[in-house]
């Protein structure tokens, strides 16, 4: 039977700020179609919490802000091209794709 | 009942302090949004319960919240005119507002250099709010001055903001460099009599004023004399820490600059120097009795890069006569070993029959006069470094 591919469900897992106000605890489960990258991730993640918007990345720019890194599978993801496609196992949802403050600090 | 609610904004959260008109016992509220940077809470002089507040953090950005039962509760108003701003299943939906400069060619200014610390140009960058300004009149109007400096308006209660470029796009941009906390707009004045007219202040370039609601702006910094750049007289570049004014008389000014207290009698055409027999004339803050236009307070601070009171006291300074003599009040504060500052956003006065002075330090103390400087007393002692103090006198 052809038909759409059901859409990954990715872990998410925000930084206590951001979780503080999306008022979420715990991962946050978003539903991506097509490619799993990135870009993907954080607009599934904004669409479902449009007030994560401008948070993680630029209003403007969309560029990831400085003191915002992405890990996954014990790799840092942050400098990689934001439409590359993340690893198989964070778009099969069984490792979180980490979004992580820098540590300079306050 | 008459009473007062002190708006403190932290580096790492807002606390909303309460009290009757005895100003003696306090109720403490917060930490809200808590580990962030507030750098301002004001509310509406026409609706008590609308306050805004500049929630920002320097790795996740601005955030504006607002609250309409006197912060009891907030919300991001940042959505789409006529959508509801929470999800069915409860989340907040308002976005992060955005604060985008105007480069439009109806209404913007192209986005331009601003000087850097070691003189080359270096390009003007959104940072955050320092500073909220809500309306005399409309409490869906607010205007924001904000890093790396413009100023920004809403009409809509927050959930759009638009720069008024006319500022930005002065033509002096180039010279204006970034104090110790950057290029901020940190002061915004309106003025009560005319509502056309508005004063503001940038961190280093000095003081502006416009007379037809924000298109077009004039330097307002003759007098100022500031050793620290190239020409002290300069017509730019001038680190105006803060300014104040009495609502019955908005021609008259006072300014705390970098060094020297300041005062205009003609809405800044022209500045004289009223530091007088203060011990040192740096500081941030400075603000007028709500009922006596000529009686100002300042903070005095120690400076080239100490910034704390001088000889460890902490003493506010009382100008009964505008500026031409200053009395020392100590009187429930600290006279040793006080090695806090004051910025430039953390005094305030309430405006009940005997005046009340607020002022909040960088040691998280938050004081209270209820009688105009005579006696002060701590309302909290151990709050995260206070950034800004704001009252709101109810009745």
């Amino acid at each position: 039977m052809s038909g759409t591919p059901a859409p990954a469900i990715v872990k998410v897992m925000l930084p206590f700020h951001l979780r503080r106000l999306a008022m979420v605890e715990g991962a946050v489960l978003v539903a991506v179609s097509g490619p799993v990258t990135i870009a993907s991730v954080l607009d599934a993640l904004e669409t479902a919490h449009p007030n994560l918007t401008g948070t993680i990345r630029d209003h403007g720019t969309q560029k990831r802000r400085a003191f915002v890194r992405f890990f996954a599978c014990q790799q840092d993801l942050s400098l990689q091209s934001p439409d590359a496609p993340l690893p198989e196992a964070v778009a099969r949802g069984t490792e979180p794709f980490l979004v992580v403050g820098a540590i300079a600090g306050g | 009942m008459t009473g007062v609610r002190v708006l403190v904004g932290t580096k790492k959260g807002a606390f909303i302090l309460t009290s009757d008109g005895k100003r003696k016992t306090w109720d403490v509220a917060g930490p809200h949004f808590a580990g962030w940077e507030l750098y301002h809470l004001k509310g509406s002089p026409v609706d008590s319960n609308r306050i805004y507040a500049s929630q920002s953090s320097g790795w996740f950005g601005q955030i504006i919240q607002r609250s309409n039962d006197g912060g009891k509760t907030w919300e991001m108003p940042g959505t789409a005119p006529g959508t509801e701003l929470k999800s069915p299943e409860g989340f907040p939906k308002g976005e992060s507002n955005k604060f985008v400069y105007d480069v439009s060619s109806k209404t913007g200014k192209p986005l331009t250099t601003h000087m850097w610390y070691d003189g080359s140009q270096h390009p003007w960058e959104f940072k955050r709010v320092w500073h909220l300004e809500p309306s005399l009149t409309d409490p869906d109007i607010c205007y924001a001055g904000v890093e790396d400096a413009a100023l920004f308006k809403t009409k809509d209660g927050g959930k759009t903001w638009n720069e008024l470029a006319g500022l930005r796009g002065h033509g002096t941009g180039p010279k204006w460099q970034p104090g110790a906390g950057g290029l901020c707009l940190h002061t915004i004045l309106l003025d009560p009599k005319n509502p056309k007219r508005i004063y503001i202040a940038i961190s280093a370039a000095g003081a502006f004023r416009t007379d037809d609601g924000g298109k077009t702006w004039t330097p307002i910094n003759q007098g100022l004399r500031s050793e620290y750049i190239p020409d002290p007289n300069a017509e730019i570049g001038h680190c105006v820490h803060h300014i104040a004014m009495h609502p019955s008389r908005p021609d008259v000014l006072f300014m705390q600059k970098h060094w020297d207290v300041m005062r205009s009698d003609n809405a800044g055409d022209h500045w004289r120097e009223i530091s007088a027999n203060l011990p040192t004339d740096f500081g941030f803050a400075i603000d007028v009795h709500a009922h006596e236009p000529e009686t100002l307070y300042v903070v005095p601070i120690k400076s080239d890069s100490e910034h704390y009171p001088p000889e460890g006291k902490l003493r506010v300074y009382r100008s009964r006569d505008g500026g031409a003599e200053w009395q020392p009040l100590t009187k429930g504060l600290p006279q040793k070993d006080c090695f806090v500052n004051v910025l430039r956003d953390a005094m305030a006065v309430d405006t009940l029959d005997k005046c009340g002075v607020y002022f909040g330090t960088s040691g998280g103390q938050v004081y209270c006069s209820p009688d105009g400087g005579d006696n002060w007393d701590a309302i909290v002692r151990d709050l995260p470094p206070v950034w800004s103090v704001e009252v709101q006198t109810l009745s």
